[in-house]
Protein backbone atom coordinates (compact mmCIF):
# COMPACT_ATOMS: atom_id res chain seq x y z
CA UNK A 1 0.00 0.00 0.00
CA UNK A 2 1.28 3.46 -0.87
CA UNK A 3 1.43 6.22 1.69
CA UNK A 4 -1.09 8.93 0.93
CA UNK A 5 0.63 12.01 -0.51
CA UNK A 6 1.66 14.44 2.19
CA UNK A 7 -0.64 17.45 1.96
CA UNK A 8 0.63 19.22 5.04
CA UNK A 9 2.19 22.56 4.19
CA UNK A 10 5.98 22.48 4.43
CA UNK A 11 6.23 26.02 5.76
CA UNK A 12 3.57 27.76 7.79
CA UNK A 13 3.42 31.33 9.07
CA UNK A 14 0.80 31.79 11.78
CA UNK A 15 0.09 35.43 12.63
CA UNK A 16 3.75 36.30 12.48
CA UNK A 17 5.06 39.68 13.52
CA UNK A 18 8.58 41.00 13.30
CA UNK A 19 9.62 44.05 15.19
CA UNK A 20 13.09 45.57 15.55
CA UNK A 21 14.53 46.26 19.00
CA UNK A 22 13.72 49.94 18.49
CA UNK A 23 10.04 49.07 18.11
CA UNK A 24 9.83 49.52 14.33
CA UNK A 25 7.45 46.91 12.94
CA UNK A 26 8.76 45.32 9.73
CA UNK A 27 6.18 42.54 9.40
CA UNK A 28 2.57 42.70 10.49
CA UNK A 29 0.40 39.65 11.15
CA UNK A 30 1.68 37.42 8.38
CA UNK A 31 -0.24 34.19 7.78
CA UNK A 32 0.95 32.08 4.87
CA UNK A 33 1.41 28.46 3.87
CA UNK A 34 3.87 26.99 1.40
CA UNK A 35 2.89 23.65 -0.11
CA UNK A 36 5.24 20.80 -0.81
CA UNK A 37 6.92 21.07 -4.20
CA UNK A 38 5.56 24.50 -5.09
CA UNK A 39 7.40 27.69 -5.94
CA UNK A 40 5.90 30.41 -3.84
CA UNK A 41 7.00 33.83 -5.00
CA UNK A 42 7.18 36.70 -2.53
CA UNK A 43 6.59 39.73 -4.71
CA UNK A 44 6.72 43.33 -3.58
CA UNK A 45 8.51 46.60 -4.01
CA UNK A 46 11.83 46.98 -2.29
CA UNK A 47 11.47 47.54 1.44
CA UNK A 48 8.14 45.68 1.61
CA UNK A 49 9.57 42.98 3.90
CA UNK A 50 10.37 40.11 1.53
CA UNK A 51 13.92 39.47 2.71
CA UNK A 52 12.83 39.76 6.33
CA UNK A 53 10.13 37.13 5.71
CA UNK A 54 12.66 34.79 4.10
CA UNK A 55 15.18 35.15 6.92
CA UNK A 56 12.51 34.24 9.44
CA UNK A 57 12.21 30.82 7.79
CA UNK A 58 15.84 29.79 8.32
CA UNK A 59 15.89 31.72 11.56
CA UNK A 60 18.52 34.26 10.62
CA UNK A 61 15.89 36.49 12.19
CA UNK A 62 13.60 35.48 15.00
CA UNK A 63 9.88 36.28 14.83
CA UNK A 64 8.76 38.54 17.65
CA UNK A 65 5.17 37.33 17.51
CA UNK A 66 3.19 34.38 16.19
CA UNK A 67 4.60 31.06 15.12
CA UNK A 68 6.49 29.61 12.16
CA UNK A 69 6.42 25.88 11.42
CA UNK A 70 8.67 23.91 9.11
CA UNK A 71 7.56 20.36 8.33
CA UNK A 72 4.80 20.79 10.87
CA UNK A 73 7.26 21.53 13.65
CA UNK A 74 7.56 24.92 15.31
CA UNK A 75 10.93 26.62 14.82
CA UNK A 76 11.16 26.72 18.60
CA UNK A 77 11.49 22.92 18.56
CA UNK A 78 14.03 22.71 15.74
CA UNK A 79 17.75 22.37 16.22
CA UNK A 80 18.83 25.50 14.33
CA UNK A 81 21.84 23.99 12.62
CA UNK A 82 19.76 21.01 11.45
CA UNK A 83 17.00 23.32 10.25
CA UNK A 84 19.41 25.38 8.17
CA UNK A 85 21.03 22.34 6.60
CA UNK A 86 17.53 21.21 5.57
CA UNK A 87 17.09 24.52 3.76
CA UNK A 88 19.13 25.65 0.77
CA UNK A 89 19.77 29.38 0.76
CA UNK A 90 20.60 31.50 -2.28
CA UNK A 91 21.01 35.21 -1.75
CA UNK A 92 20.95 38.39 -3.74
CA UNK A 93 24.66 39.14 -3.56
CA UNK A 94 25.42 35.41 -3.98
CA UNK A 95 27.56 35.33 -0.83
CA UNK A 96 30.05 32.86 -2.29
CA UNK A 97 33.15 32.40 -0.17
CA UNK A 98 35.88 34.33 -1.99
CA UNK A 99 38.71 32.25 -0.49
CA UNK A 100 37.22 28.94 -1.66
CA UNK A 101 37.31 27.55 -5.18
CA UNK A 102 34.05 26.79 -6.96
CA UNK A 103 34.45 23.17 -5.95
CA UNK A 104 34.94 23.94 -2.26
CA UNK A 105 32.08 26.42 -2.26
CA UNK A 106 29.70 23.79 -3.59
CA UNK A 107 31.12 21.10 -1.30
CA UNK A 108 30.79 23.12 1.89
CA UNK A 109 27.66 21.59 3.42
CA UNK A 110 28.52 17.98 2.41
CA UNK A 111 31.96 18.60 3.87
CA UNK A 112 30.69 19.80 7.25
CA UNK A 113 28.17 16.97 7.18
CA UNK A 114 31.23 14.71 6.91
CA UNK A 115 30.34 12.92 3.69
CA UNK A 116 33.06 10.60 2.38
CA UNK A 117 35.45 12.45 0.03
CA UNK A 118 34.61 10.33 -2.99
CA UNK A 119 30.91 11.00 -2.58
CA UNK A 120 31.54 14.74 -2.24
CA UNK A 121 33.62 14.83 -5.41
CA UNK A 122 30.96 12.94 -7.28
CA UNK A 123 28.20 15.19 -5.96
CA UNK A 124 30.09 18.36 -6.98
CA UNK A 125 30.51 17.07 -10.54
CA UNK A 126 26.86 16.12 -10.70
CA UNK A 127 25.73 19.54 -9.45
CA UNK A 128 28.01 21.48 -11.77
CA UNK A 129 26.51 19.63 -14.68
CA UNK A 130 23.00 20.15 -13.30
CA UNK A 131 23.37 23.94 -13.17
CA UNK A 132 25.29 24.13 -16.45
CA UNK A 133 28.84 24.82 -15.29
CA UNK A 134 31.84 23.57 -17.26
CA UNK A 135 33.83 21.03 -15.20
CA UNK A 136 36.97 23.09 -15.86
CA UNK A 137 35.56 25.88 -13.69
CA UNK A 138 35.84 23.72 -10.56
CA UNK A 139 39.25 25.06 -9.56
CA UNK A 140 38.43 28.74 -10.20
CA UNK A 141 37.80 31.34 -7.54
CA UNK A 142 34.49 33.25 -7.50
CA UNK A 143 36.16 36.48 -8.67
CA UNK A 144 37.28 34.63 -11.79
CA UNK A 145 33.68 33.93 -12.84
CA UNK A 146 31.03 35.92 -14.66
CA UNK A 147 27.94 37.05 -12.76
CA UNK A 148 25.85 34.30 -14.34
CA UNK A 149 28.41 31.63 -13.48
CA UNK A 150 28.61 32.88 -9.89
CA UNK A 151 24.86 32.69 -9.56
CA UNK A 152 24.91 29.11 -10.87
CA UNK A 153 27.50 28.22 -8.27
CA UNK A 154 25.24 29.79 -5.65
CA UNK A 155 22.38 27.54 -6.75
CA UNK A 156 24.61 24.45 -6.88
CA UNK A 157 25.92 25.20 -3.40
CA UNK A 158 22.40 25.54 -2.03
CA UNK A 159 21.40 22.21 -3.60
CA UNK A 160 24.52 20.36 -2.46
CA UNK A 161 23.12 18.31 0.38
CA UNK A 162 19.80 17.88 -1.46
CA UNK A 163 17.69 19.97 0.94
CA UNK A 164 13.93 19.63 0.45
CA UNK A 165 13.46 23.39 0.85
CA UNK A 166 15.09 26.25 -1.09
CA UNK A 167 15.01 29.91 -0.15
CA UNK A 168 16.03 32.26 -2.96
CA UNK A 169 16.40 35.99 -2.40
CA UNK A 170 16.40 37.82 -5.74
CA UNK A 171 18.93 35.31 -7.07
CA UNK A 172 18.87 36.71 -10.60
CA UNK A 173 18.44 40.36 -9.65
CA UNK A 174 21.98 41.48 -10.46
CA UNK A 175 22.24 39.78 -13.87
CA UNK A 176 21.96 41.31 -17.33
CA UNK A 177 18.54 40.70 -18.95
CA UNK A 178 19.71 37.97 -21.33
CA UNK A 179 21.52 35.94 -18.68
CA UNK A 180 18.60 36.48 -16.33
CA UNK A 181 16.10 34.99 -18.78
CA UNK A 182 18.49 32.11 -19.41
CA UNK A 183 18.78 31.32 -15.70
CA UNK A 184 15.03 31.70 -15.18
CA UNK A 185 14.39 29.10 -17.89
CA UNK A 186 16.96 26.77 -16.41
CA UNK A 187 15.46 27.23 -12.97
CA UNK A 188 12.06 26.20 -14.34
CA UNK A 189 13.50 23.08 -15.96
CA UNK A 190 15.42 22.24 -12.79
CA UNK A 191 12.39 22.72 -10.59
CA UNK A 192 10.33 20.49 -12.89
CA UNK A 193 12.80 17.72 -12.18
CA UNK A 194 13.61 18.33 -8.53
CA UNK A 195 10.26 19.50 -7.15
CA UNK A 196 11.79 21.34 -4.19
CA UNK A 197 9.65 23.48 -1.97
CA UNK A 198 10.84 26.92 -3.02
CA UNK A 199 10.26 30.37 -1.60
CA UNK A 200 11.46 32.83 -4.22
CA UNK A 201 11.79 36.55 -3.56
CA UNK A 202 11.62 39.07 -6.38
CA UNK A 203 10.39 42.55 -7.16
CA UNK A 204 10.09 41.66 -10.83
CA UNK A 205 6.52 40.84 -11.84
CA UNK A 206 7.59 39.07 -15.04
CA UNK A 207 9.84 36.78 -13.05
CA UNK A 208 7.07 36.13 -10.52
CA UNK A 209 4.57 35.21 -13.25
CA UNK A 210 7.07 32.99 -15.01
CA UNK A 211 8.39 31.05 -12.03
CA UNK A 212 5.70 31.09 -9.37
CA UNK A 213 3.04 28.48 -8.76
CA UNK A 214 1.56 31.11 -6.45
CA UNK A 215 2.41 34.75 -5.89
CA UNK A 216 2.27 36.33 -2.44
CA UNK A 217 2.12 40.07 -2.88
CA UNK A 218 3.63 42.08 -0.06
CA UNK A 219 3.22 45.74 0.69
CA UNK A 220 4.68 47.66 3.64
CA UNK A 221 5.25 44.60 5.82
CA UNK A 222 1.84 43.10 5.19
CA UNK A 223 0.69 40.29 2.98
CA UNK A 224 -1.77 41.76 0.46
CA UNK A 225 -2.87 38.77 -1.62
CA UNK A 226 -1.84 35.23 -2.48
CA UNK A 227 -2.84 34.26 -6.02
CA UNK A 228 -1.83 31.96 -8.85
CA UNK A 229 -0.18 33.77 -11.80
CA UNK A 230 -3.41 33.37 -13.76
CA UNK A 231 -5.54 34.85 -10.98
CA UNK A 232 -2.96 37.59 -10.59
CA UNK A 233 -3.12 38.87 -14.17
CA UNK A 234 -6.91 38.91 -14.12
CA UNK A 235 -7.22 40.35 -10.65
CA UNK A 236 -9.04 43.60 -10.02
CA UNK A 237 -7.50 44.12 -6.58
CA UNK A 238 -6.22 47.71 -6.56
CA UNK A 239 -2.67 46.76 -5.51
CA UNK A 240 -2.42 43.93 -8.03
CA UNK A 241 -3.79 46.16 -10.73
CA UNK A 242 -1.28 48.84 -9.85
CA UNK A 243 1.53 46.32 -10.22
CA UNK A 244 0.18 45.12 -13.56
CA UNK A 245 -0.08 48.66 -14.85
CA UNK A 246 3.46 49.45 -13.79
CA UNK A 247 4.77 46.53 -15.80
CA UNK A 248 2.53 47.07 -18.80
CA UNK A 249 -0.49 45.21 -20.09
CA UNK A 250 1.32 42.84 -22.44
CA UNK A 251 1.89 40.59 -19.43
CA UNK A 252 -1.77 39.53 -19.44
CA UNK A 253 -1.33 37.90 -22.79
CA UNK A 254 2.02 36.44 -21.84
CA UNK A 255 0.82 34.63 -18.75
CA UNK A 256 -2.40 32.98 -19.90
CA UNK B 1 88.76 53.26 15.18
CA UNK B 2 85.95 53.48 12.67
CA UNK B 3 82.56 51.81 12.89
CA UNK B 4 83.48 48.83 10.73
CA UNK B 5 86.56 48.07 12.75
CA UNK B 6 84.50 48.25 15.95
CA UNK B 7 81.84 45.92 14.56
CA UNK B 8 84.43 43.45 13.25
CA UNK B 9 86.28 43.41 16.53
CA UNK B 10 83.10 42.83 18.52
CA UNK B 11 81.14 40.78 16.05
CA UNK B 12 80.62 37.81 18.36
CA UNK B 13 79.17 39.98 21.11
CA UNK B 14 77.07 41.97 18.67
CA UNK B 15 75.70 38.79 17.13
CA UNK B 16 74.89 37.49 20.59
CA UNK B 17 73.12 40.71 21.49
CA UNK B 18 71.19 40.55 18.21
CA UNK B 19 70.06 36.99 18.96
CA UNK B 20 69.09 37.99 22.48
CA UNK B 21 67.15 40.91 21.04
CA UNK B 22 65.43 38.66 18.55
CA UNK B 23 64.55 36.24 21.32
CA UNK B 24 62.92 38.95 23.44
CA UNK B 25 60.88 40.09 20.44
CA UNK B 26 59.94 36.60 19.25
CA UNK B 27 58.82 35.30 22.62
CA UNK B 28 56.85 38.41 23.53
CA UNK B 29 55.20 38.58 20.10
CA UNK B 30 54.27 34.90 20.38
CA UNK B 31 52.65 35.52 23.76
CA UNK B 32 50.87 38.57 22.39
CA UNK B 33 49.54 36.53 19.46
CA UNK B 34 48.35 33.76 21.80
CA UNK B 35 46.55 36.26 24.03
CA UNK B 36 45.61 39.04 21.61
CA UNK B 37 43.97 37.01 18.83
CA UNK B 38 41.62 35.09 21.15
CA UNK B 39 40.76 38.36 22.92
CA UNK B 40 40.06 39.99 19.56
CA UNK B 41 37.77 37.09 18.62
CA UNK B 42 36.08 37.25 22.02
CA UNK B 43 35.09 40.89 21.63
CA UNK B 44 33.47 40.19 18.26
CA UNK B 45 31.30 37.64 20.09
CA UNK B 46 30.66 39.61 23.28
CA UNK B 47 30.20 43.25 22.27
CA UNK B 48 29.90 44.38 25.92
CA UNK B 49 33.57 43.45 26.40
CA UNK B 50 34.63 45.50 23.39
CA UNK B 51 35.14 48.83 25.16
CA UNK B 52 36.81 47.53 28.34
CA UNK B 53 39.25 45.25 26.48
CA UNK B 54 40.26 47.75 23.79
CA UNK B 55 40.31 50.50 26.43
CA UNK B 56 42.70 48.56 28.65
CA UNK B 57 45.01 47.70 25.75
CA UNK B 58 44.96 51.36 24.74
CA UNK B 59 45.87 52.56 28.23
CA UNK B 60 48.85 50.19 28.35
CA UNK B 61 50.12 51.70 25.11
CA UNK B 62 50.11 55.16 26.62
CA UNK B 63 52.36 54.19 29.55
CA UNK B 64 55.96 55.23 28.78
CA UNK B 65 58.04 52.09 28.40
CA UNK B 66 60.56 52.85 31.12
CA UNK B 67 57.71 53.53 33.53
CA UNK B 68 56.05 50.21 32.59
CA UNK B 69 59.25 48.32 33.37
CA UNK B 70 59.28 50.13 36.70
CA UNK B 71 55.65 49.30 37.48
CA UNK B 72 56.22 45.62 36.80
CA UNK B 73 59.40 45.39 38.88
CA UNK B 74 57.65 44.50 42.18
CA UNK B 75 55.67 41.67 40.52
CA UNK B 76 56.50 38.27 42.04
CA UNK B 77 58.45 35.75 39.88
CA UNK B 78 58.32 38.14 36.92
CA UNK B 79 60.21 40.89 38.68
CA UNK B 80 62.90 38.46 39.77
CA UNK B 81 64.53 38.31 36.35
CA UNK B 82 65.10 41.07 33.87
CA UNK B 83 64.30 39.00 30.77
CA UNK B 84 60.94 37.92 32.20
CA UNK B 85 60.15 41.50 32.99
CA UNK B 86 61.12 42.63 29.51
CA UNK B 87 59.07 39.91 27.84
CA UNK B 88 56.00 40.76 29.92
CA UNK B 89 56.28 44.45 29.12
CA UNK B 90 56.82 43.82 25.40
CA UNK B 91 53.88 41.41 25.36
CA UNK B 92 51.62 44.02 26.93
CA UNK B 93 52.65 46.62 24.35
CA UNK B 94 52.05 44.24 21.46
CA UNK B 95 48.50 43.40 22.58
CA UNK B 96 46.71 46.44 21.19
CA UNK B 97 47.58 46.01 17.50
CA UNK B 98 46.72 42.31 17.73
CA UNK B 99 43.39 42.70 19.50
CA UNK B 100 42.39 45.64 17.34
CA UNK B 101 43.35 44.05 14.02
CA UNK B 102 41.72 40.72 14.87
CA UNK B 103 38.54 42.57 15.79
CA UNK B 104 38.45 44.86 12.76
CA UNK B 105 39.54 42.03 10.46
CA UNK B 106 36.63 39.82 11.50
CA UNK B 107 34.15 42.69 11.60
CA UNK B 108 35.31 43.69 8.12
CA UNK B 109 34.28 40.39 6.53
CA UNK B 110 31.38 41.02 4.14
CA UNK B 111 28.08 40.67 6.03
CA UNK B 112 26.50 38.86 3.08
CA UNK B 113 29.19 36.17 3.17
CA UNK B 114 28.86 35.61 6.90
CA UNK B 115 25.10 35.51 6.63
CA UNK B 116 25.26 33.03 3.76
CA UNK B 117 27.45 30.79 5.92
CA UNK B 118 25.12 31.07 8.88
CA UNK B 119 22.11 30.43 6.64
CA UNK B 120 23.75 27.27 5.30
CA UNK B 121 23.96 25.88 8.81
CA UNK B 122 27.58 26.52 9.79
CA UNK B 123 28.05 26.44 13.54
CA UNK B 124 29.69 29.44 15.18
CA UNK B 125 32.98 27.58 15.32
CA UNK B 126 32.83 26.52 11.67
CA UNK B 127 31.97 30.06 10.65
CA UNK B 128 34.97 31.34 12.61
CA UNK B 129 37.54 28.83 11.34
CA UNK B 130 36.35 28.37 7.78
CA UNK B 131 35.08 31.82 6.90
CA UNK B 132 35.88 34.65 9.28
CA UNK B 133 39.48 33.89 10.26
CA UNK B 134 40.70 33.03 6.74
CA UNK B 135 39.13 36.20 5.37
CA UNK B 136 40.50 38.31 8.24
CA UNK B 137 43.96 36.75 8.10
CA UNK B 138 45.58 39.52 6.07
CA UNK B 139 44.44 42.16 8.56
CA UNK B 140 45.51 40.02 11.51
CA UNK B 141 49.00 39.48 10.03
CA UNK B 142 49.20 43.24 9.53
CA UNK B 143 48.62 43.51 13.29
CA UNK B 144 51.41 41.02 13.97
CA UNK B 145 53.66 43.07 11.70
CA UNK B 146 52.96 46.34 13.50
CA UNK B 147 53.41 44.64 16.87
CA UNK B 148 56.73 43.08 15.84
CA UNK B 149 58.20 46.28 14.44
CA UNK B 150 57.19 48.19 17.59
CA UNK B 151 58.69 45.41 19.73
CA UNK B 152 62.05 45.52 17.97
CA UNK B 153 62.31 49.20 18.84
CA UNK B 154 60.98 48.89 22.36
CA UNK B 155 63.22 45.94 23.17
CA UNK B 156 66.25 48.25 23.04
CA UNK B 157 64.94 49.82 26.24
CA UNK B 158 64.98 46.40 27.92
CA UNK B 159 68.73 46.88 28.33
CA UNK B 160 67.98 49.63 30.85
CA UNK B 161 66.73 46.97 33.28
CA UNK B 162 69.51 44.55 32.40
CA UNK B 163 67.62 42.28 30.02
CA UNK B 164 70.32 42.55 27.38
CA UNK B 165 69.75 42.86 23.66
CA UNK B 166 71.01 45.49 21.27
CA UNK B 167 70.02 48.25 23.68
CA UNK B 168 73.17 47.40 25.63
CA UNK B 169 75.26 49.08 22.94
CA UNK B 170 72.95 52.04 22.65
CA UNK B 171 72.98 52.73 26.39
CA UNK B 172 76.69 52.08 26.66
CA UNK B 173 77.39 54.35 23.69
CA UNK B 174 75.24 57.09 25.20
CA UNK B 175 77.14 56.84 28.47
CA UNK B 176 80.50 56.89 26.67
CA UNK B 177 79.34 59.58 24.21
CA UNK B 178 80.57 57.25 21.48
CA UNK B 179 78.59 57.24 18.25
CA UNK B 180 80.19 54.07 16.98
CA UNK B 181 79.04 52.06 19.99
CA UNK B 182 75.53 53.49 19.65
CA UNK B 183 75.43 52.59 15.96
CA UNK B 184 76.70 49.08 16.66
CA UNK B 185 73.38 48.58 18.49
CA UNK B 186 71.16 50.81 16.42
CA UNK B 187 72.06 49.49 12.98
CA UNK B 188 71.34 45.80 13.69
CA UNK B 189 68.12 46.86 15.46
CA UNK B 190 67.03 48.87 12.45
CA UNK B 191 67.86 45.94 10.18
CA UNK B 192 65.83 43.58 12.36
CA UNK B 193 62.86 45.93 12.21
CA UNK B 194 63.18 46.24 8.45
CA UNK B 195 63.47 42.49 8.03
CA UNK B 196 60.40 41.86 10.19
CA UNK B 197 58.49 44.50 8.26
CA UNK B 198 59.38 43.09 4.87
CA UNK B 199 58.89 39.41 5.65
CA UNK B 200 55.59 39.88 7.51
CA UNK B 201 54.46 42.29 4.81
CA UNK B 202 55.11 39.59 2.26
CA UNK B 203 53.17 37.08 4.36
CA UNK B 204 50.33 39.55 4.78
CA UNK B 205 50.03 39.96 1.03
CA UNK B 206 50.17 36.23 0.42
CA UNK B 207 47.53 35.40 3.01
CA UNK B 208 45.12 38.20 2.17
CA UNK B 209 42.06 36.88 0.36
CA UNK B 210 42.44 37.77 -3.27
N1 LIG C 1 18.09 45.74 10.82
C1 LIG C 1 17.30 46.68 10.28
N2 LIG C 1 17.27 47.91 10.82
C2 LIG C 1 16.48 48.87 10.32
N3 LIG C 1 15.66 48.70 9.29
C3 LIG C 1 15.64 47.49 8.69
C4 LIG C 1 16.46 46.42 9.16
N4 LIG C 1 16.22 45.35 8.39
C5 LIG C 1 15.32 45.74 7.47
N5 LIG C 1 14.96 47.02 7.66
C6 LIG C 1 13.95 47.75 6.89
O1 LIG C 1 12.81 46.96 6.85
C7 LIG C 1 12.14 47.08 5.61
C8 LIG C 1 11.96 45.70 4.99
O2 LIG C 1 13.23 45.20 4.64
P1 LIG C 1 13.40 43.94 3.69
O3 LIG C 1 12.71 42.78 4.29
O4 LIG C 1 14.86 43.80 3.44
O5 LIG C 1 12.65 44.40 2.38
P2 LIG C 1 12.71 43.80 0.90
O6 LIG C 1 13.52 42.54 0.92
O7 LIG C 1 11.29 43.56 0.54
O8 LIG C 1 13.31 44.84 0.04
C9 LIG C 1 13.00 48.01 4.78
O9 LIG C 1 12.41 49.27 4.84
C10 LIG C 1 14.34 47.98 5.46
O10 LIG C 1 15.00 49.19 5.26
MG1 LIG D 1 15.35 42.19 -0.14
Amino acid sequence: MNDPPDHRPVIQFKNVFFRLDNGLELLHNLTLEVERGETLVLLGRSGSGKTTTLKLINHLLSATGGEILVDGRSLRDWDLIRLRRTIGYVIQEVGLFPHFTVERNIALVPQIEKWPLERIRHRVQELMQLVGLEPTLASRYPRELSGGQRQRVGVARALAADPPILLMDEPFGALDPITRVELQREFLALQNRLRKTVVFVTHDLREALLLGSRIALMEAGRLATVQTPDEFVHSTEPLTAAYLNAFGTDLKRGAS
Amino acid sequence: MNLWQFILQNHTEILEATLQHLQLVAISTLFAVLIGIPLGILITRRPVLNKPVLGAANVIQTIPSLALFGFLLPAPWIGARADRLAILALTLYALLPLIRNTYTGIKGVDRAIVEAGRGMGLTDGQLLWQVELPLALGVIIAGVRVATVISVGLATIAAAIGAGGLGEYIFRGLAMVNDQVILAGAIPAAMLALLADISLGWLEKRLSPR
